[in-house]
């Protein structure tokens, strides 16, 4: 009878992800009770109709592109790791993160990592490209049908030619983020908890 | 052998007569007899102050459990947990075209590649926290009111919280339970009974009045077989002949709460079983509003018999819940456009239910019937507050649809809940694609707007 598991998750867990993601205690818990809530089949794991039943979600253009980046490649199901290991890359970057011992491996939510996320948004075939015709896709999603084929083929074509460097008409992670260095990545990329 | 049973049955026998009788008497005289009349005991507002007070007391021991083992207590939020700023998506596009690129805005290119940030970070957001999933679940409480179905905190229960806990069980089970059956019982056979009687007799004014008090009766039994402590504000707006009435809905017992204060005409479909008993007798006292389940597609035909019955003034009011499902009370959403068309007054009542003493909300996708009516039975009790607003009538140059939405937002305001433009068929529907297009569409603005005024200059 009303089964709010934060009982089914573990002090060890919440530790273990505390440290891989930075996320705080309470946040955790608030995440966790979210996650059961989006699962319907009550089975540990989101499928892609849990995120899609989320309506304010479903009228995002890039809706289906976001729901993706949750899933790895080829699967189905993402766990509560998985789920929070992507919900990672919105939390605010600390001044005083800065100050610490830098931690071994990069943060997920370093500004790097929020390009990353950014940038796989684009690349649909996973190739570390983003290719003219990837482009023109994401773009297709973004306007709906409200502008013709020509316009938005310019449009590419003028976004690769400005971040393109070394000539193959492709749009890889060093030249996106060249393209973006000057954009506050660390306030629009980030989700700040009220508590 | 026989000998030794005899006297212990006889005794028996006379020990569960005495029982019986004391208990029906006490039924009788402290529950049935006052809601024949209309008056109140105040037993039941009694009851509501020691069970708040005993509430308080329990969930600081939890509180205190907690900290002494040191752990970290789950706190329910009611509101948001992230900050969502509510700026626009040109306003936000183009505050991040700004951050990087040393142009200004006039010559800014269409297009920019840090433009799905703003998409990204709303589509996170959203599945971090949205407005709408969280309405068809029951509402999350501060403290905890003795029900193992709202605590999350159970592990952090002391020894005297248990014994509470195991009597409150016991109490709410073996004696409640059992007394508000036989309530419930009591009521509706009486409801089914004394329609049926009173549809031998002609129409007039005598069969008028006794449908009223028979009707009053009948739904007032059934608030004490809830121990439903209602708070009505405002009497004076109560609806009238000709009117229809609109409310928000929680659940079923929405109709009990609003018609033992007044009578009112229903609007449902006819279902079988039990309720088609009821609904059947009920029509037999007074005019309700049946509908076939064919007859419920034809939006034309539904349209045309509210406004027949509206236009009889002779006739009570109509009682519509417009949402179409039931939402968890915190929140009204849309309502639909159907009953606001007709062109009668309208008077708008807004429900509140306290949380604290019993959730009052039916999940029925989660939950069927009979299991939701055994949880409501076995709660504390069900406190709710009741408005009745002055009546509002559709103003000139206003559709049907924003009509609606003026009244949901009056009900809103008055009952303290929030106020969204959302469906509540999302409970089971998927949102349509119009609103992925209007976003479509604004974007696509932005991009082909710099163009056109670019060929401008």
């Amino acid at each position: 009878m009303g089964s709010r598991a934060s009982t089914l998750l573990r002090e060890e867990e919440i530790e273990e992800i505390k440290k891989e993601t930075g996320f705080s205690h309470s946040q955790i818990t608030r995440l966790y009770s979210r996650f059961t809530s989006l699962d319907k089949g009550e089975n540990g794991t989101l499928s892609r109709e849990d995120f899609q039943r989320i309506p304010e979600l479903a009228i995002n253009p890039l809706g289906d592109r976001i729901i993706n980046a949750f899933f790895p490649e080829g699967e189905d199901q993402v766990n509560f790791r998985g789920f929070m290991r992507t919900l990672a890359h919105f939390r605010p970057i600390e001044d005083n993160e800065k100050n610490k011992n830098p931690p071994a491996t990069e943060p997920l939510n370093s500004r790097a990592n929020k390009l990353l996320f950014a940038f796989r948004l684009y690349d649909l075939d996973r190739d570390d490209k983003i290719s003219r015709d990837e482009l023109l896709q994401v773009l297709r999603m973004m306007v709906g049908v409200n502008i013709s084929d020509e316009q938005l083929g310019s449009i590419a074509d003028r976004t690769i030619q400005e971040a393109d460097t070394n000539g193959d008409n492709c749009i890889s992670f060093q030249e996106f983020m060249k393209v973006l260095e000057k954009v506050d990545v660390e306030q629009k990329m980030s989700i700040r908890f009220l508590h | 052998m026989e000998l030794f049973f005899n006297p212990f049955d006889n005794l028996l026998c006379i020990l569960l007569g005495i029982s019986f009788t004391v208990w029906f008497t006490l039924l009788l005289v402290f529950i049935i007899v006052p809601a024949i009349f209309g008056v109140s005991f105040g037993i039941r507002r009694l009851y509501m102050k020691t069970l708040l007070k005993i509430f308080e007391w329990a969930t600081l021991r939890i509180e205190r459990g907690a900290k002494e083992k040191n752990h970290h207590l789950y706190k329910p939020y009611s509101n948001a947990i992230i900050a969502k700023e509510p700026t626009s998506l040109e306003e936000e596009i183009k505050e991040i075209r700004r951050s990087g690129s040393n142009k200004d805005l006039d010559s800014a290119t269409e297009f920019e590649m840090s433009d799905i940030f703003y998409f990204a970070r709303r589509g996170v957001e959203s599945i971090m926290d949205d407005e709408v999933t969280k309405r068809f679940t029951a509402e999350e409480l501060e403290s905890w009111n003795l029900l193992t179905r709202s605590n999350n905190n159970f592990q952090y229960i002391s020894l005297r919280l248990t014994v509470l806990w195991w009597l409150g069980l016991l109490i709410r089970y073996g004696f409640l339970l059992p007394l508000r059956v036989t309530l419930a019982f009591t009521g509706v056979s009486l409801l089914v009974f004394l329609t049926s009687l009173i549809g031998l007799l002609p129409n007039g004014r005598l069969k008028n009045f006794l449908s009223e008090k028979v009707h009053l009766m009948c739904y007032r039994i059934c608030v004490r077989a809830l121990t439903a402590i209602i708070t009505y504000h405002d009497s004076e707006n109560k609806p009238k002949n000709g009117g229809i009435c609109v409310a928000n809905h929680t659940s079923p017992i929405d109709v009990i709460i609003l018609a033992s204060d007044g009578c009112y005409a229903m609007v449902g479909q006819i279902h079988g079983g039990l309720m088609g008993v009821i609904q059947r007798s009920m029509v037999k006292a007074c005019p309700h509003v049946w509908f076939e389940r064919s007859e419920v597609k034809d939006r034309h035909l539904v349209a045309k018999r509210l406004s027949d019955h509206v236009q009889d003034k002779s006739k009570l009011p109509i009682l519509i819940f417009p949402e179409g499902t039931c939402i968890n009370n915190t929140s009204v959403m849309m309502f639909k456009k159907g009953s606001f068309d007709i062109g009668a007054t309208v008077y708008p009542v807004a429900i509140k239910y306290d949380p604290r003493f019993g959730d009052a909300f039916w999940n029925s996708s989660k939950f069927g019937m009979v299991n939701y009516l055994l949880h409501m039975m076995s709660s504390w009790a069900i406190v709710c507050s009741v408005w009745y607003l002055p009546p509002m009538s559709r103003e000139e140059g206003e559709d049907a649809v924003q009509f609606a939405n003026r009244v949901k937002a009056a009900i809103a305001r008055k009952g303290g809940l929030v106020d969204l433009l959302w469906d509540g068929g999302l409970k089971r529907e998927k949102v349509k694609d119009t609103f992925k297009e209007e976003q479509q569409k604004l974007y696509s603005k932005m991009l082909v707007g710099t163009q056109e005024d670019r060929s401008r200059s």
